[in-house]
Order: C-alpha cells, then sequence, then structure tokens
C-alpha cells in the first residue's frame, strides 16, 4: 500500500485535543492509512478518539511562534496552551459537521500531520477506502449484502397483479444502464428488444422502470432520466409504447418533470434532452415542478451551515442567513414535489413517471418521500432501509460523487450535491410531523448523515451498481444496513412510540410547520447537546415505560 | 341581551383559514358567545364540527364588501383565533356585526363573564379556590421575613403606592420615613420592594420604576434606600441596578422629569440599561407577526423575513437576554438587583419573573408557576385590564406583554425538556383564560381595584380550576431530580434556539400543525406502566406474604411513586342535535343553544365553560356515534386535516374527490385531546 508515503509523522506525543462537549487533553496523535487515532495517555478516563480520515471535510493550519506570533491566536492565550518553540494548530472540519482543534508541539510535525491528513482524506481510490479494510469481529464477508432484490418486489406484486409486470435482466451485464441494477421491474408487454431501444433513446440509458407499485389501487411509479428528444424533436415508438404500456390504454397517466418547463426546454435545445410531448405521448399529462441540485444545493448546504457555526449573530442576522440559504426552501419544495407525487397517485389513482434529467437526484428524491408518505411498508426500520437501498443505492444515485465534500470544505466544487441529506431532513420533518407513525428513530438519519459521507461499511461506496461489481464491494466490505439491523444496534435505530397504521401520512407543507434539524445541523451545539441528552433520557423513560405497559 | 337582535342565522359558511375549504352550518348569539355549529358533518363517523367564540376572546370584528357568495364577516380573536364567516343576508350580518360591536366592549366591570359564570361551585369552594395561592407562604417559603427582610405594613390601606399590594417585604434597615420619601421619588410611588429572595446567597431582587430625578434631582430617603437593600446582602458591596429600558428611552424620561439613577449620587449601585422595547413596540411586533403568518399563500422565503422582520423573536431574545443578566447577578456573583422600567410593571414584571424561573425549580412546578404569576404579575399590578382589553378602553394601553412572558417560557421549556412539571399546554391554558375574563383572577389593574370589585365573592378562580386539571398539564418528561441536579437554569440564547411558537399562534389551525401528538401517547403509556408497575409489586409482596421469594423478573420498577388517579372517563355528551333531556345551560341559553346531557351537570358546567371557546371539534375525529360527541376536544396537535394539501402540493389539473372523502383515510388515531381527560373509551 502507498499510505505510508503520505505519513510522513505517523506518531506526536503531547498533543492538545480541543472538542466540543470534552475539556482540552493532552494525548497522543496517531496518523493510520484511514484513521486519525488520539489517545489520552494523561488521565485514567483513557480516553481514545478515532476519526476516519475520510471525515474530514477541511484543515486550516495555524502556526505559531515561527516568527514570533503570526496566525489566528493572540500570542497571550497562546503560551497558555502550547508552551515550546515552534507549534501549530490543526481546525479539523468533518463532513459531520463536528469541528475540533488538534494543539500540535513542533512546526514541522503540525505540517506534516496536516499533509498527512489533506492526502488521506482526499484519497479517491475506492478499492483502497476503509471499508475494504474494515472487519468487524461479529461479521463475516459471508453475510448476506443487502436486504432485498428486485425479485422480492416482483414476487409481492406478482401476488396482486397477476401478468402485468415483470423482470427484466436486458441490464445483467450493465451495459444497457450502467447506473441500474442487473434486474429490473417494467411492464410485461415490454420486450427486452423494445427495452433496448427505449434505452438509447433516455439519458445514460436510464429506460423508465417501476419503481413503487401502489398496492391499494394497483398504480406505479416509474423513473427514468429524460428523453433524448433534441432540438428537432426526435421521437421514440418504442419509448412511447413502454409508457402506453404503463397505463394500459384507458388509463391516463402523469410525468412529473423535476425541471421547470423552460429548464425543460433549454435542456432539449442545447443539450439533446427534451421531454416528453403530448402529442407524442396522448395519455400523458406533464407537471413541471422545478426542484434545485447540484452546485446551488451544495451551496444552500454551505450556507446554512456557516449560519447554524456563527455563534455572534444576532437574531435579525440569524433569520436573514437562514432565509439567504434556502435550504427549507428546498425542503419545502421537495416535500410538496412528493406530496404531489402521492396525491397522484393514491388519490388520483394514476400512475407517475418522474424524472428531471439524468434521473440519478431529485427523482430518487421524490420517489423516495412519496412512498414513505403512501407505504406504510416502507416506514418501518427494516421498511425504510430497504427503500433507501432500492432507490438509492441499487436505483443509481453517484453517492461518490455527491458526497465527496461536504459543508466546510474549501475545495472547488465538483459533482457535490446534498441530495441524500436532503432526503434525510424531509424524512425528519415527516418523522417530526407524525413521530408514530415512523418506526425509526432520529438516530438513525444523523447516523446515516454520518455514513454516507464516511462509513466503515461498502454500503455507500461507487457511483453506481457497475463501479460497485467491477470492484467487488458486495464480496469485499460489509453492508451497513445489515449492520444497523443487529440486535444491539436496532434499539437504537427504532422508534419506540411506533404504532403502525395504514393511512398515508401527509405532511403540512406551509412554512410554519417545517423546522429546522436542529439534531442535525445543531447537533456540535453545547445546547444541542442538552438536547440530545434530553431526547436520550426521554427515550429511555418512554422504552421503560412501554416494556412495563406490555407487562 | 337587548343587545341581540338575530341570535340565529341559518346557512352560514365557515371558510377556512389556509384553504378554500368551507363548512356550512348555523350560527348562534348568546350572551356570552358566539357559536357556530356544522349543520351536516362531512362524513357519517364523525360529530359536527363547532365553534364556541367567548365574546372578551374577540378582538375586532370585521365586515367586508358584499360578495357574490354574500356577506363576509371576520373575527380575529385574542387567542389568536380568527374565524371567517359568510351569511347569505346583509341584513343578519349586520345585525350579528352590530351586538358583537357592543358585545365585546364591555363598558363595566360587571358586565365581564367571569360575573355570570358560574361552575356549580358553593361558596365554601369557592373561598378554597381563592385560598390556594397564599403569598404570604410563599415569601416563608423563599425564607423571608428574616434578619434582613421585614414585611412593612406602610401600604396596608394602599396610601404609599395603590397599585402595590398591601404586603410588602423591605429591608430591616428601611423604615417608614425612608419607604414614603422613596415612594415620592418613583413614578407612581412605586418604591423598591423585595420580589424574590434568594436564599443560598441571601441576595434579593426588588423591583420599582423609575426615579423621578430628571435631569439632576437627587432624594434622600430613596438614596437611602438602596443602600438599605445593598446592606442586608453581606455577600456584595454593591446593588446592580437594572433599567430593562433602551438607554434612548431612559434619556427621553429625563425631560419628562422622570429618569434613572445617577451613579454619582447612588453611592453603591452598579446601573446597567438592559434595552427591551416599550409596549407600544411590542403591540406593532406582535401584529406584524400575525399579519405575516396569516398570510396564506405564505412562501419559505417571505415567511422568514417576515419573522425577521416583525422583530418578535427578537424582543422575546431581549427579555430572555435580560432575565439571564438578572440570575446570573444573583446567582453567580451573590448581588442583589434592583429592576425597574419606567412604571415597573410591564418589563419590570417579565425580567423578575423569568428570572425567579430561572434560579428556582419551585416556579418551574405547575403550583410554582401559579404563585410566580399571582406573585409578579397580579398581586404587583401589571394592568391586565389595560393590556388586555378587558373594558372598552384605551388601544394604546393594550400590549402583549404577559404573552410574550407565556413565550419566554415556552422558549424555555423546549430548551430544558425536563425540567418544568408543566407542559406547553398549561401555558396555553393560561394563556386563553387572561383573555376570557371567565375568572376573577386576571379582572382589573391591581389589587385594591380588585378589592373594590369583590373578585372573591362573586367570582372563581382560574388556579384552583387549573389545580384540579392538573393532569392535563403534566410534562410527562418532568423529572423532579433535575430541578436538584440543575437548580439554575442557564439557557442558551444564540438566536437558533428561538423558534416560532406554532401552538400559540395558530393554535386553531389545524392544517398547521403536526399531524400526530406524541403527548397523550406519551401520558397514557406513562399510566399504564405506572398501573403495571403497581400491580407487578403488589403481587411480589403477595408471593413474598405466601413466603416464596420473587424471583427478579426485572429490574425494579423504575417510579413508585402512587400512580394518579385514573383519568375520569366519562364522556362529555353535549351536542345541540343531542336529544337527551337534560338540564338547560343556564346564562348563555338563547334560542337553540346547547343543551347538556349529563349526570354531573356541575363538572361538566365548569368543564363545558372552558372549553366553549375553544377547539371545534376534530372532523376526522374517530368512529364515535354523532352524540356521543368529542366536540368539545381541544386538539392542539390535532391528527391532519387535508384541506390545505391542495394548495400546497400543487396545481394538478383534473378533478378530484374533495378532501372530504379522503379524510376518513387520515389518520385520525392521535388527536391530542388536550384540556380534558376525555379519551373515548
Amino acid at each position: 500500500m502507498e499510505f505510508s508515503e503520505h505519513i510522513r509523522t505517523a506518531n506526536v506525543e503531547n498533543v492538545v485535543l480541543r472538542q466540543p462537549f470534552h475539556p482540552s487533553t493532552k494525548g497522543t496523535l496517531c496518523i493510520t492509512g484511514h484513521h486519525l487515532i488520539f489517545s489520552d495517555r494523561e488521565s485514567q478516563s483513557c480516553r481514545q478518539v478515532l476519526l476516519l480520515l475520510r471525515n474530514i471535510d477541511a484543515i486550516e493550519k495555524s502556526v505559531e511562534n515561527l516568527l514570533g506570533n503570526s496566525g489566528l491566536l493572540s500570542s497571550a492565550r497562546w503560551k497558555e496552551r502550547a508552551p515550546g518553540p515552534s507549534s501549530g494548530t490543526l481546525t479539523i472540519k468533518c463532513k459531520d459537521l463536528c469541528v475540533f482543534q488538534l494543539d500540535i508541539p513542533g512546526m514541522e510535525q503540525c505540517l506534516n500531520i496536516a499533509h498527512s491528513i489533506e492526502a488521506l482524506s482526499s484519497m479517491n481510490e475506492v478499492a483502497d477506502m476503509y471499508p475494504f479494510f474494515h472487519r468487524p469481529h461479529d461479521a463475516s464477508l459471508q453475510d448476506q449484502w443487502g436486504l432485498s432484490s428486485p425479485q422480492h418486489q416482483y414476487h409481492q406484486m406478482e401476488a396482486l397483479q397477476r401478468g402485468r409486470w415483470r423482470l427484466s435482466y436486458v441490464n445483467g451485464d450493465h451495459t444497457v444502464c450502467p447506473s441500474y441494477p442487473p434486474t429490473v421491474l417494467v411492464p410485461k408487454a415490454v420486450s427486452d428488444e423494445v427495452l433496448l431501444k427505449v434505452a438509447r433513446f433516455r439519458q445514460a440509458g436510464r429506460f423508465p422502470v417501476v419503481c413503487y407499485h401502489h398496492r391499494k389501487n394497483g398504480k406505479v411509479i416509474m423513473r427514468s432520466s429524460q428523453p433524448l428528444t433534441g432540438a428537432n424533436r426526435k421521437r421514440c415508438q418504442e419509448d412511447e409504447l413502454l409508457l402506453q404500456a404503463v397505463i394500459d390504454g384507458s388509463d391516463k397517466g402523469y410525468i412529473i418533470d423535476t425541471r421547470s418547463s423552460q429548464q425543460a426546454q433549454q435542456a432539449r435545445m442545447t443539450a439533446g434532452g427534451g421531454v416528453e410531448s403530448k402529442s407524442s405521448y396522448p395519455g400523458w399529462t406533464r407537471l413541471h415542478r422545478q426542484m434545485e441540485k447540484g452546485k446551488s444545493l451544495q451551496e444552500s448546504l454551505i450556507k446554512v451551515v456557516e449560519a447554524c457555526g456563527d455563534q455572534t449573530n444576532n437574531m435579525d442576522r440569524w433569520l436573514s442567513k437562514l432565509e439567504n440559504s434556502k435550504w427549507l426552501y428546498h425542503v419545502q419544495t421537495a416535500l410538496s414535489t412528493a406530496g404531489l407525487l402521492a396525491e397522484c397517485v393514491e388519490r388520483d389513482g394514476h400512475s407517475v413517471l418522474v424524472h428531471g434529467s439524468e434521473g440519478t437526484d431529485c427523482t430518487l428524491l421524490i420517489s423516495t418521500l412519496a412512498q414513505l408518505i403512501m407505504d406504510p411498508a416502507c416506514r418501518t426500520l427494516e421498511g425504510f432501509l430497504t427503500l433507501l437501498e432500492r432507490e438509492w443505492v441499487q436505483g443509481g444515485h453517484p453517492f461518490q460523487q455527491r458526497c465527496a465534500r461536504s459543508a466546510h470544505s474549501h475545495a472547488r466544487l465538483q459533482q457535490e450535491a446534498p441530495v441524500f441529506l436532503l432526503l434525510l431532513d424531509c424524512a425528519w420533518q415527516l418523522w417530526y410531523q407524525f413521530p408514530l407513525a415512523l418506526g425509526f428513530s432520529e438516530d438513525l438519519l444523523l447516523r446515516l448523515a454520518t455514513e454516507a459521507y464516511a462509513s466503515d461499511y461498502g454500503t455507500f461506496l461507487c457511483n453506481s451498481d457497475r463501479e460497485r461489481c467491477a470492484i467487488g464491494v458486495k464480496e469485499k466490505t460489509h453492508c451497513l444496513f445489515q449492520a444497523l439491523l443487529k440486535p444491539e444496534e436496532r434499539e437504537l435505530y427504532s422508534n419506540p412510540l411506533y404504532e403502525s397504521t395504514e393511512l398515508a401520512i401527509w405532511p403540512s407543507v406551509h412554512p410554519q410547520s417545517l423546522q429546522l434539524w436542529r439534531g442535525f445541523f445543531l447537533r456540535w451545539s453545547q445546547q444541542g447537546r442538552h438536547l440530545e441528552e434530553a431526547h436520550d433520557e426521554m427515550r429511555n423513560m418512554i422504552c421503560q415505560w412501554g416494556r412495563l405497559a406490555v407487562r | 341581551m337587548e343587545h341581540i337582535r338575530t341570535p340565529k342565522v341559518e346557512q352560514v359558511r365557515l371558510l377556512d383559514r389556509f384553504s378554500s375549504k368551507s363548512t356550512s352550518g348555523t350560527l348562534y348569539l348568546t350572551a356570552t358567545h358566539l357559536i357556530f355549529v356544522e349543520s351536516s358533518p362531512s362524513s357519517p363517523s364523525s360529530a359536527a364540527q363547532e365553534i364556541w367564540v367567548l365574546h372578551h376572546h374577540i378582538a375586532s370584528v370585521e365586515k367586508l364588501s358584499l360578495t357574490t357568495t354574500g356577506c363576509p364577516l371576520v373575527i380575529q380573536c385574542r387567542n389568536f383565533r380568527v374565524v371567517h364567516f359568510v351569511l347569505q343576508r346583509e341584513r343578519d350580518c349586520h345585525d350579528i356585526y352590530s351586538s358583537l360591536l357592543r358585545l365585546l366592549r364591555p363598558v363595566a366591570y360587571e358586565e365581564l363573564y367571569a360575573f355570570s359564570y358560574n361552575p356549580k361551585q358553593n361558596d365554601q369552594q369557592r373561598e378554597e379556590g381563592w385560598q390556594l395561592i397564599d403569598l404570604g407562604a410563599e415569601y416563608e417559603r423563599m425564607g423571608v421575613p428574616c434578619d434582613q427582610w421585614q414585611l412593612t405594613d406602610v401600604n396596608r390601606d394602599f396610601k404609599v403606592c395603590e397599585t402595590y399590594p398591601r404586603d410588602l417585604y423591605v429591608p430591616i434597615t428601611a423604615n417608614k420615613p425612608i419607604i414614603v420619601g422613596s415612594s415620592k421619588f418613583r413614578s407612581k410611588g412605586r418604591f423598591p420592594v423585595l420580589t424574590y429572595f434568594y436564599q443560598e446567597k441571601k441576595a434579593a431582587v426588588c423591583r420599582c420604576s423609575q426615579p423621578l430625578s430628571g435631569f439632576s434631582a437627587r432624594c434622600l430617603e430613596d438614596e437611602s434606600m438602596l443602600q438599605a437593600i445593598s446592606k442586608a446582602n453581606h455577600n456584595s458591596r454593591f446593588v446592580y441596578v437594572m433599567d430593562t429600558r433602551p438607554k434612548l428611552n431612559a434619556l427621553a424620561n429625563r425631560a419628562a422629569g422622570k429618569g434613572y439613577e445617577n451613579e454619582d449620587n447612588y453611592s453603591n449601585i452598579r446601573f446597567q440599561f438592559v434595552g427591551i422595547e416599550n409596549i407600544h413596540v411590542m403591540r406593532a411586533s406582535l401584529q406584524k407577526l400575525l399579519e405575516v403568518i396569516g398570510n396564506r399563500s405564505l412562501s419559505m422565503s417571505d415567511y422568514l423575513m417576515g419573522i425577521e422582520g416583525c422583530g418578535w423573536l427578537r424582543h422575546v431574545k431581549a427579555v430572555v437576554d435580560a432575565a439571564i443578566f438578572l440570575t446570573k447577578a444573583v446567582t453567580v456573583e451573590g448581588a442583589s438587583v434592583l429592576v425597574h422600567c419606567s412604571d415597573g410593571w410591564d418589563r419590570t414584571a417579565q425580567v423578575c419573573s423569568l428570572g425567579a424561573l430561572l434560579m428556582d425549580p419551585y416556579y418551574r412546578t405547575i403550583k410554582g408557576f401559579m404563585v410566580l404569576i399571582e406573585k409578579d404579575w397580579i398581586s404587583f399590578g401589571h394592568k391586565f385590564a389595560d393590556r388586555c382589553d378587558q373594558l372598552d378602553g384605551d388601544p394604546k394601553e393594550v400590549s402583549p406583554v404577559f404573552t410574550q412572558f407565556l413565550e419566554c417560557v415556552w422558549q424555555l421549556t423546549e430548551q430544558f425538556p425536563q425540567a418544568f412539571e408543566f407542559s406547553e399546554w398549561f401555558l396555553l391554558q393560561i394563556h386563553e383564560h387572561v383573555h376570557s375574563c371567565q375568572y376573577g383572577n386576571f379582572l382589573g389593574n391591581n389589587q385594591r381595584q380588585r378589592e373594590e370589585l369583590q373578585l372573591r365573592e362573586k367570582t372563581h378562580s382560574l388556579w384552583a380550576f387549573l389545580m384540579e386539571e392538573q393532569q392535563n398539564y403534566q410534562n410527562p418528561f418532568y423529572s423532579s431530580v433535575y430541578g436538584k441536579t440543575h437548580p439554575v437554569l442557564e439557557p442558551s440564547t444564540l438566536p437558533y434556539h428561538f423558534k416560532f411558537w406554532r401552538n400559540m399562534y395558530h393554535q386553531f389551525d389545524r392544517s398547521m400543525h403536526p399531524r400526530q401528538s406524541i403527548l397523550k401517547t406519551i401520558h397514557t403509556l406513562k399510566e399504564t406502566s405506572l398501573k403495571s408497575a403497581q400491580t407487578l409489586r403488589a403481587l411480589e409482596n403477595e408471593l413474598q406474604q405466601l413466603g416464596v421469594t420473587p424471583v427478579v423478573t426485572s429490574a425494579p420498577p423504575p417510579a413508585p411513586s402512587p400512580s394518579p388517579p385514573p383519568p375520569s372517563r366519562e364522556q362529555q355528551q353535549r351536542s345541540l342535535t343531542n336529544a337527551n333531556p337534560a338540564p338547560p345551560r343556564p346564562n348563555s341559553l338563547i334560542l337553540g343553544a346547547p343543551q347538556v346531557s349529563r349526570k354531573e351537570a356541575q363538572q361538566d358546567e365548569e368543564k363545558q365553560q372552558q372549553q366553549q371557546e375553544e377547539e371545534e371539534e376534530e372532523e376526522e375525529e374517530v368512529g364515535e356515534e354523532a352524540t356521543e360527541s368529542t366536540d368539545t376536544d381541544r386538539t392542539v396537535e390535532g391528527s391532519s386535516g387535508t384541506d390545505s394539501r391542495k394548495q400546497s402540493y400543487g396545481e394538478l389539473e383534473g378533478s378530484y374527490e374533495d378532501g372530504d372523502e379522503m379524510t376518513k383515510e387520515e389518520p385520525a388515531v392521535v388527536s391530542l385531546e388536550f384540556g380534558m381527560a376525555r379519551m373515548t373509551c
């Protein structure tokens, strides 16, 4: 391994760690290929801090006593902390939004450490990442990887609606669509040959597939990428046929496009993309809902995190920064678009096709949320994880690109976008409005928010199923979802008040009904910590009462 | 009665505030209430919706211009309910409008509801109700009188200060001439007196009004008074004087011969402005807030900018900041603090009571909170009558100072979910009755006036009523241990800890709320578990008596406290359409007014009264018979309304069945029936 060439100084003694909620402690810092390890030798407690380097989003250096005083801190304060000729402070900002400082004696060592962290935390070779080395003692690589399979979903549907749908293996070797799994659900009337042609008509081969089947009325949610109609309004008969087969002639259907119609037109004129035109798809009604993605979403996250981190804000500045970040606006848009989708299926009784341009971001976001709203089976702990696996992991959300950096990073933005985080936030809003209807806890959402960016597990590695297969993620890493369902974890991640309900849970999307997800954004503030402790205690009380009540 | 020209109007439509949904029904005008009864329930499984609006709750009535559908009438209430009726005939609308205009502005105290409200208690019960809170005992609990503080009888006959109570506590070295002299130097005679004593450090919180110092005036007695306060505390060589006004306001007051203490004249004070704005600013701020949130198609950005623009949360934060300053001075430095504003009955009351709440866990209990309000607000003469507009008075005197205090407390309960014995519902209930004028507690502007009105003889006390109902106000997560481990609360006032209090300002807008509330579920769960624990213990005892050592089945039950009495399971069976023979309700009975159908008329009466003006029935309420109505249930965080969804999610073309059909499918399970222990059994 080439990790060692990045590590110039592996061990430093007498490092002071200053972390939220803990008194600052002196100990030994150690850098390994994947971790930053701090162990406290001073006190009896023997505190050890283990941090995945991958979790580090940004690192700031300030070197002291190099030329008298420089850096961020005044010399008076400096002397109290770190005597000695030269030393430096590293401020480490993590992707889970935690920020802490390390005071490292010796300028050179400090710079070495910083260099190692920078190099190792931004390594992009997937096969070198920690999940390939993580070997928990209580799990074996032979354990099942993943929770569900399209086959399982198919059998459920088949039991309800015999003969309408089928499993297609046309993507068996990922050549038709790299970001789809080998097996997908499609209308039975459509042959693989047709699918091949449809795939050529859709961006990146993401032809329309069934992602959800509504048991109450047999309607489905399909998702795809945009059709490649281009400036000269190309048509594809097979594509029209496929969609016709979905609504089965008599019926009608909705297409929810996550772009505004101007954006869609623009994509048609300039990028060869486009929309399904009314005349070519007679049964289908198109609805445009503009949803931000990509860069503007990432910038929104950066702004909201910045606003939460600035303790000097007064009330007006805070509110105006929160407004300016637009984060809550994105939450509102996502929930209301998902509500619209669910409304089409559940109340209006029609099938829906969702897409934006690539169909790997907002498309997944709203189809997932709509399923949470409508389907009680998705609201249990397993159900939710299965949903995430199906829609996001197998559905081809490019986790590696989207979650490469988070809100603190100074690096130039590339493909980063907190779409998955937005999903978790929306799920939290649902949970907040329906505290009894969801089987999982806030802790689960927080854990997922961390794991998506840096993980011991292979679940969120790579950008697509093809990439995962190519480097053997399923054979060589452990599955996060399986780990979260282990009995000892399960208790923490399930909602003690959960009562299953068959009803749809329609969230209110009035601005007054939505909240900043304090549990996530203010997680590392002192008060946030108090609240977290209080909530833990409350949770224990509920569990205790629950046990007694059952007895 | 003579003001009511049209007691009943049929075919009135009630428009939902945030959607295009409407219900039709009948409007009744009684001497005390305006009642809307839905004519045909939207779904057979739910009871008819009823809305009771107490006249005293009405802040304004507005007749909008005639439309094709009828004559709109918009009623805004002080509990932030807004109802929008459309009456078919203009004449009816005008009649109701002009009757309401007269009824909602009583000109004499005797017209207030409290004087006619009769929960069928006998005089002894009423008297006991009034004795529930004893301020003398409260000062004893704090540890006064003591070697440094004494009870003075100088104001026994309200001679020195007519807006103060009779019993006042002052330093032992403050003799009568000092007191009288000082009072002459203070606005409205409100000289410095003790309001809270922090026993641990012998530090006192005192309150007064601004000195009449002008540009240079001095008063030796007043200086001695502050000296005396300082001397009473050996822990600190000086007294903090907190002027809760912005400095500019205080300076402006100097021109009017008032002002603030000059540090040069008072030998041992540390003077501090804390900058809470005055009642006019607060009134305008809340008004703006209500305008913003009343907007039907409010975008996220307009909402956040509106919250910022109205400044309400900034003002709330300012009050909490001031209370924290006070708390730190007393508990950390051990210094005594004198708090004042202009007259010492608005901002001073806010800061003193909020400070005490932070310092003393007792005030965070249900009873303690009542005591706190009784002490700092009622007895020290917060002008409830003027501020809450009880009688037709000067609109410039109206201000949501007390509402703001309750909101500050709520913000604290959000930061410390285990520290308060009461839940949000308790605060909302108090707020409701501050404006309802149904109980005597908040009538009038000061103690003297209350005595003249003979409130104790003629009206009932809210505290007794709340006490009886206290299990409904309990916070299930309250831990009394928390008060011991955290005697002093240290809230953070970073701006992001202040939230918009939806349950206060949108209490009656169902579609705004989380669709499920855990509070009731948790209450039930807790109760069941306590019972099981008891059963378990009983069984173990039995086993022991039989000579069997019980196998340790589990950890011992955690809550050895006696299980609270089971909630009253009686159904409130009240319905206008109910044909059950029953005694008519007194007072409010005009044509077709509701009838009571139950055995214990007494309790019922009381509960009804309390609920009348409250939340309408959840139409999605689970399948009860229509007559067994749950319509008195107040649902703060009720189950869903489907109403607003259509607007919010999209302009989906094509026709839908309107919300009604779907309402059945909503999770109606968990409407939180606050207020009454009325779980439908």
